[in-house]
């Protein structure tokens, strides 16, 4: 019972944050926005499997959280270098 | 049923949208809501190929391609009409084929009748492999994966040998040397 009012939260919030994807102003908006996405899947996958009785289903939501960073790393190093092959460093994107 | 809303409400979002970046960006999210979508028709090992395929790699590899082009999509220069018109009759086709098909789940189906359930027997006697997705993959269709990954490797060395002679001719405009 709980865990299904908690699927429900989860199912919610993820409906403001694809709102928030789809009208977030500024690309920054997105990003965060995406990031929530993810984090709420990893939240519906392991509550889904906690309501079908087979909490293995953690193990695939620690690799969610693993590409979640993997993916929100690269748009922001693109968005602040302007290339993925960049070395990095302290120096800001000229654009 | 919500998934599912949202998946068309992203979709709606990266048709309209013409600012490239935030398209990639609406394309991970749409793969995460995709995978969620796979975990509740509980095929996880679907879920987990779609979030790491299309919200981990592909996101990055589009990245790739926008460092190499411009983030921002020209107007089109004629009316969608006739896309939109084509789009609409194969999605009414496929729905219409999706009619014939059995009921999800359903026991007495060809498919579950034929050799499934050799597979479910035999499976640990054969190959000794406890799950049995992957003794059907690995053994009993062990030609067949052999194909697929000849055809991803052949798929690789082609994107490699593109990517290497670009950049050899001419690197980009904004691409910086790097020294290793």
């Amino acid at each position: 019972m709980i865990l299904a009012a908690a699927s429900l939260a989860v199912l919610v919030a993820l409906a403001l944050g694809v709102i928030r994807a789809l009208r977030g102003p500024t690309v920054f908006d997105r990003v965060l926005a995406a990031n929530a996405i993810g984090t709420g899947a990893i939240m519906l996958l392991a509550l889904i499997g906690f309501l079908t009785g087979r909490p293995e289903f953690l193990d695939i939501g620690i690799l969610y959280a693993l590409l979640n960073i993997i993916g929100t790393l690269a748009v922001l190093k693109f968005f602040r270098y302007g290339d993925l092959s960049h070395p990095g460093g302290e120096e800001p994107a000229e654009s | 049923m919500v998934l599912l809303t949202l998946l068309a409400a992203i979709t709606i979002g990266i048709v309209r949208l013409r600012n490239l970046f935030a398209v990639v960006v609406l394309g991970g999210i749409y793969s995460f809501l995709m995978a969620s979508v796979m975990i509740v028709l509980d095929a996880v090992d679907v879920a987990m190929t779609e979030a790491s395929v299309g919200a981990g790699i592909s996101t990055v590899l589009m990245l790739g391609v926008l460092s190499l082009t411009k983030t921002q999509e020209t107007e089109p220069v004629h009316t969608p009409l006739l896309p939109v018109f084509v789009a609409v009759a194969t999605g009414a086709v496929l729905v219409f084929g999706t009619f014939a098909l059995p009921p999800f789940g359903a026991a007495d189906t060809p498919v579950n009748l034929h050799v499934a359930p050799y597979y479910l027997e035999n499976s640990i006697r054969d190959t000794l492999v406890p799950n049995v997705v992957t003794s059907v993959l690995a053994s009993y269709r062990g030609f067949d994966t052999l194909g697929e990954v000849v055809v991803v490797f052949t798929a690789g060395i082609a994107v490699l040998m593109l990517l290497k002679g670009k950049r050899d001719i001419k690197p980009g405009p904004k691409r910086r040397r790097v020294h290793r």
